[in-house]
């Protein structure tokens, strides 16, 4: 699991740069990208303008107006700041990131044999190769195509543990600006100076390349269209009041205007997305478009692999079960000495369950004169050779295989015993677990049962994730018997058993068929077909360079679990726009309480009645508005670059959750802040 | 208030939900294209009229070939009854030898009844000849009404398809909810109403003498074969000028309660063919749930406005309620009730004068028209003008669980909301504009009868309804001037089609999406969270729009009639 690496939202570090940055972003052409902030700043432009020519003229008033343009000017002010504040915990990532990426020598290779002469890093050109020894930055990002070496990859994950990165197989992609600490590789490049991760890890994290999201997109032209009724709305009113026998000053009809458009998520909405993705960083993971995370947050169908994500990466030894004549603790006694030079976790696990269960010692192979006989792929046995004594272990059809071989000089198994083992091996698949047969001079002693363990807490997991309408596909290279045990004790809602690649393929192609969005994790080169297919195709930063560029996101720590935690963090972006949208528009009601009165009493006394509030003046009602209108951006900020929290309740009881936060609190809400305000305003005597 | 008032308020309601699924179902098979129990003797006819026209009913369009056909249709309905209005001197079937129709009225007329809105700048009795009301203003009650069912089903097609290029034939949508859903049901309810004593006549009007000894000429006609379309389809304009307050329209109480269920039924029996379609009935009785609460809301504030009355009249011992303007054979919770019907389901048919009603209560006809005609709505364009409502709730809502939002399966995004906005904001600009545009013209503001806020609400009433296309008039306001007529006219015009354009660039946009399966991920749209969340965010955005308007028009009218001041003049 990894650990979100902290990070104050106030801190000062960040906030005072992010002032500055505030008024920087006024540039009419970056404001224009938010056509909600962008029209708060061309009338505050105009009132100001205005403002300006009653000065020179001697207008009356002037005191209130221009408390009220100030506002105006702090309202796109603070939608500036909640943007500078989100990218500036970008910016601090990406500077710590950018230390990292130190100038490198890189030892390019010449000619066929070990020949190097050093080039700057930045030279190096995409088929390059590269000798990187123990000490040695890795320059560029590449694949091993010779050697293993232990890497520490700090720079990136921010985990100094090392990680073994070897030719061939499904670790051999190498990041630049990662240390080799021990042994040396030939690395060929595969990225440009400029593109490599880490350059676009900082591009990412910086926001430079942010683009918006679908939903982003949709959301821009909602608030537009609300931004054009309020045009409507508020431009009519000057001809009802001179039919009525009144006027309205424009800084009044500005002021009415702008408190009515949503620009409270307005202000915000950019800040929602770049701290979506920042969260996501956080969490080392890394998306490579927003579009991504919102896929994230729409999943259907999650593929997870069993193995490692499931269960726990090995099977263990569970049971020793003897066919009929044969001890237990024989059978255990002739297991554990066939494993005890094997290193394989299921190996040490043998040797565990026998010393656990009948107490047999663990044995020193030297003193006993035995000889280790390795698991091969041809005979898909182990075993050990003592004093003449000949173990075996292996998979049950290869040992009876073995056994029943012309040439093998021991007496064929009899029938009855074959029966007995093929039973208890298929009990065992049953199960769920793996039967591993053991056989001692010819003879089967009986099998052993490894077993699959399920991870702690994974079954709660997958409820929460159908909870969330997610269903959970297992994918595993078993046969269809042994996966359906596991998926039953796991708690999957289905499985792909005996998985090729194509059949991955297959799945996702399907379950889209179906109109469902599907997510996977993959690392290696044949997921990378299925990776390049899933909508959220989830990289583990140790896979292949194949399956990295495939994903449309690297999780660093290698962790397949944390799809879970992506697709959450998917969702409260979402939430977070919606739930800030209603309460933008909620807060209309309330303004208008204050603000309809305060512009149409002096020629229809009657209208003071619609003052529920109490509001002292209709100029300090007016004031009080545009005042919390502008401070209520202040206040989200911290909500929105946290983000909305998501909840497993089901969509129903979410809804009504946060319709009652933020849809009624952001009726109710308002109607204390602007009386407050009003109340602060008259104490001061501002109007 | 009386419990009688409520019965009655009650039994429309009733009465309503249980047509409901039977016209629903019944709809769902006619454009389904599914054989109904009228298929032995329309068949023929069907086949026939597509042979005549050279159509291949098998043959689907896409929105825009749906869309273009029907414009090209509105083309030609409209020249013929333009040409009918300017030419009805020199046509047969005049026996009153009315004169032709100016321009600038034929102009309004023609375009009001092409877009089911059938406002009456025109007094039906002193100006149209029996050809003009029959071939000219009938034909289009059928055709527009028929047009608005037929873009409501392409609408719901593209929510019940998935990954479907066209949405539907609208030749064979018009044809077959003409013949099949139109004119049987006008056939028993036209003889109904000559029972009840409605005319249908060809004979020229009628010289009676008075007990006095004057003489009156009584109108006559082929009353009652418009008024069956006129309800049914919620066209609403009337072949008298005094609409469904005429005896001769609505003589009685039966009439006025047949005449009120029938302007909802058509309307309310769409909701279950979205349902249906969809393949989730509930979906549509949600909807329909929707529409329910805003209109009983409406119902119940106009029905205690105007029995409560005034407190001007109260005070002078006139208590029993505001009469005025009411036919006393209704009364008036009937008169209360067809008031919210009206205005809610654009028919725009008229049994009192909105004009005379209380502040309040005039002021949720007003209010029903401005949230753009979409409880229950006119046939079809309610059906369309709520999804494109629908639309923009689940937006937001979809957003606030965390995913993408959806609705019936189809995700909603960028080219959705857009198209929804597109529709939504022309109301808002045609009845705000025009009105700001008016009151601020001296000309224009001679023509209100009454001056002060209630003035305003006569001439925000008439673009309001304009827009919305219902066609019912806060009588005070004399529109048949140039002005008028013209700007009524584009408002009519925008307000019909700058909906329907979207609407339709929403179905091809809906129906070419996968349909995603629902999940417990997925927002249930069937129960009552729904239905709150659509009711709130139709009063919240509908409410934002028009408060400043409605601030200064019935509200200030109903506070200052509360203290005791009138704005005489």
């Amino acid at each position: 699991m990894a650990k979100p690496r902290s990070s104050s939202i106030l801190d000062p570090a960040i906030l005072v740069p992010a002032i500055g940055a505030s008024f920087k972003k006024l540039d009419p052409r970056a404001m224009v990208k938010n056509p909600v902030m962008f029209v708060v700043e061309v009338v505050a432009l105009l009132t100001t303008v205005l403002f300006v020519r009653d000065l020179a003229t001697g207008g009356s008033g002037l005191g209130f107006s221009f408390q009220i343009i100030l506002w105006l000017w702090f309202t796109v002010l603070f939608a500036n700041f909640a943007e500078a504040v989100a990218e500036g915990r970008g910016k601090a990532q990406a500077d710590s990131l950018r230390r990292t990426r130190t100038e490198t020598q890189a030892k390019l290779l010449t000619g066929s044999g070990n020949d190097w002469r050093e080039v700057p890093g930045t030279s190096l050109k995409v088929g390059d190769v590269v000798l990187v020894e123990a000490g040695d930055v890795i320059p560029s990002d590449g694949e091993v195509v010779e050697g293993v070496a232990s890497v520490n990859e700090a720079a990136i994950t921010g985990e100094s543990a090392p990680v073994i990165r070897e030719s061939g197989g499904d670790r051999s992609a190498v990041t630049g600006g990662t240390t080799v600490i021990s042994d040396h590789i030939k690395v060929r490049i595969t990225a440009a100076a400029g593109s490599t991760f880490l350059d676009r890890m900082i591009h990412l994290v910086e926001g430079a390349e942010r683009q918006k999201t679908p939903n982003e997109i949709a959301l821009n032209i909602l608030l537009a269209g609300m931004t054009l009724i309020f045009v409507f709305a508020t431009a009519s009113i000057p001809s009802f009041a001179a039919y009525a026998g009144g006027t309205i000053s424009v800084v009044v009809l500005v002021a009415l205007f702008v408190t009515l458009i949503p620009t409270t998520i307005g202000a915000l909405l950019s800040a929602i997305g770049i701290a979506g993705m920042d969260r996501l960083v956080r969490f080392n993971v890394l998306a490579m478009s927003g579009r991504a995370v919102e896929a994230a947050g729409d999943v259907d169908t999650l593929l997870l692999d069993k193995t490692g994500t499931i269960t726990l990466g090995n099977r263990q030894a569970a049971e020793f079960r003897p066919v009929r004549g044969v001890s237990p603790q024989e059978l255990a006694d002739a297991a554990q000495l066939a494993s005890l030079a094997d290193e394989t976790p299921e190996g040490r696990s043998i040797v565990v369950l026998a010393k656990e269960k009948y107490a047999i010692r663990g044995r020193d192979m030297a003193t006993l004169n035995a000889h280790f006989v390795p698991f091969t792929a041809q005979t898909r046995m182990s075993g050990v050779d003592v004093d003449g004594t000949v173990i075996r272990k292996g998979a049950v059809d290869a040992i009876l295989k073995d056994l029943q071989s012309p040439g093998s000089a021991v007496r064929p198994v009899s029938p009855e015993t074959l029966r007995e083992v093929q039973a208890i091996a298929e009990e065992i698949g049953k199960a769920g677990g793996t039967p591993l047969a053991v056989a001692r001079d010819g003879k089967v002693l009986g099998v052993v049962y490894l077993k699959d363990i399920v991870k702690g807490g994974i079954r709660e997991r997958f409820a929460e994730l159908r909870r969330m309408g997610i269903r959970t596909v297992m994918i595993t290279g078993d046969n269809p018997l042994t996966a359906a045990a596991i998926a039953a004790e796991a708690g999957v809602d289905d499985f792909l058993a005996e998985a090729t690649p194509e059949a991955k393929l297959k799945l996702i192609r399907d379950e889209q068929a179906k109109g469902k969005l599907v997510a996977m994790c993959g690392d290696g080169t044949n997921d990378a077909p299925a990776l390049a297919q899933a909508d959220v195709g989830v990289a583990m930063n140790t896979g292949t360079v194949a399956a990295r560029e495939a994903g449309n996101m690297v999780d660093l720590d290698s962790d397949p679990t944390k799809l879970i935690e992506i697709v959450e963090i998917g969702k409260a972006l979402l939430m977070t726009r919606g739930s800030l949208t209603t309460f933008s528009i909620a807060n209309d009601v309330a303004k208008y309480f204050a603000i309809i009165p305060a512009m149409f009493v002096a020629f229809y006394p009657q209208l003071g009645a619609l003052n529920v509030m109490g509001l002292a003046s209709p100029q300090s009602a007016i004031l009080s508005a545009i005042i919390f209108n502008a401070l209520i951006i202040i206040a989200l900020i911290p909500l929105a670059l946290k983000g909305v929290k998501f909840r497993p309740i089901g969509a129903a009881a979410l809804l009504k959750r946060n319709l009652l936060i933020y849809g009624l609190g952001g009726i109710v809400v308002p109607f204390a802040g602007i009386k407050i305000i009003d109340v602060a305003v008259t104490t001061l005597h501002l109007v | 208030m009386t419990p009688n008032g409520w019965i009655q308020i009650a039994l429309f309601c009733a009465i309503i939900l249980a047509l409901t699924p039977l016209l629903g179902g019944y709809m769902t098979r006619v454009f389904a294209g599914e054989r109904t129990f009228l298929s032995p003797v329309l068949r023929p006819v069907e086949g026939a009229l597509y042979g005549l026209a050279g159509v291949d009913p098998k043959r689907e369009q896409t929105w825009l070939g749906y869309t273009l056909a029907m414009l090209v249709f509105h083309v030609g309905g409209f020249l013929i009854l333009y040409a009918i209005l300017r030419l009805q001197d020199l046509l047969p079937l005049n026996p009153q030898e009315m004169a032709a129709v100016p321009p600038d009225l034929s102009l309004n007329t023609a375009i009001s009844f092409l877009t089911n809105t059938n406002w009456q700048n025109y007094g039906g009795e002193s100006t149209l000849s029996y050809l003009a009301q029959m071939l000219g203003l009938t034909h289009q009650n059928f055709l527009s009404a028929a047009t608005g069912i037929a873009l409501a089903v392409a609408l719901i097609r593209g929510f019940s398809r998935a990954s479907a290029q066209t949405v539907g034939n609208f030749w064979v949508d018009v044809t077959r909810c003409t013949l099949y859903v139109l004119l049987p049901l006008c056939i028993p309810y036209t003889l109904f109403l000559v029972w009840q004593g409605i005319p249908q006549t060809f004979g020229p009007y009628v010289d009676a003498t008075t007990l006095e000894g004057a003489k009156q000429t009584i109108a006559v006609g082929p009353v009652a074969s418009q008024v069956a379309i006129k309800m049914l389809g919620t066209n609403g304009g009337g072949f008298f000028n005094a609409n469904a307050a005429h005896p001769f329209e609505n003589p009685t109480a039966l009439s006025n309660f047949v005449q009120m269920i029938s302007i909802f039924a058509l309307g309310a029996g769409l909701t279950n063919v979205f349902g249906r379609m969809v393949g989730d009935e509930r979906k549509g009785w949600a909807i329909l749930a929707a529409m329910g609460v805003i209109f009983v809301a409406g119902v119940a504030v106009t029905y205690w406005a105007e029995a409560s009355g005034t407190p001007g009249l109260n005070a002078l011992g006139l208590t029993g309620g505001n009469m005025e303007g009411k036919e006393v054979r209704f009364g008036i919770v009937a008169s209360a009730l067809f008031a919210v019907i009206t205005t809610a389901a654009s028919c725009g048919a008229v049994n009192a004068m909105h004009d005379s009603f209380t502040a309040l209560g005039g002021m949720i006809p007003l209010i029903n028209m401005e949230l753009g005609e979409i409880i229950v709505g006119g046939v079809g364009a309610g059906m369309y003008g709520m999804l494109l409502f629908v639309v923009v709730a689940m937006f937001v809502a979809g957003l606030m669980v965390g995913r993408t939002p959806e609705y019936a399966g189809k995700k909603i995004e960028a080219k959705e909301v857009k198209m929804a906005m597109l529709a939504i904001l022309v109301l808002p600009l045609m009845m705000l504009g025009w009105t700001a545009v008016a009151t601020v013209l001296p000309g224009t503001v001679a023509a209100i009868s009454n001056p002060g806020p209630h003035g305003f609400s006569e001439i925000l009433y008439a673009f309001t309804s304009a827009t919305a296309n219902n066609g019912s008039a806060f009588a005070g306001l004399s529109a048949n001037t140039p002005f008028y007529n013209v700007t009524l006219a584009v408002s009519m015009f925008i307000g019909r089609f700058m909906m329907i354009v979207p609407a339709m660039a929403l179905a091809g946009s809906l129906a070419a999406k996968k349909t995603v399966p629902a999940s417990a991920g997925t927002f249930p749209t069937h129960g009552g969270l729904f239905v709150g969340l659509l009711v709130g965010v139709i009063l919240i955005v509908g409410g934002l729009t028009f408060f400043p308007a409605l601030a200064l028009g019935p509200i200030v009218e109903h506070l200052a009639a509360v203290a005791g001041q009138t704005f005489g003049g």
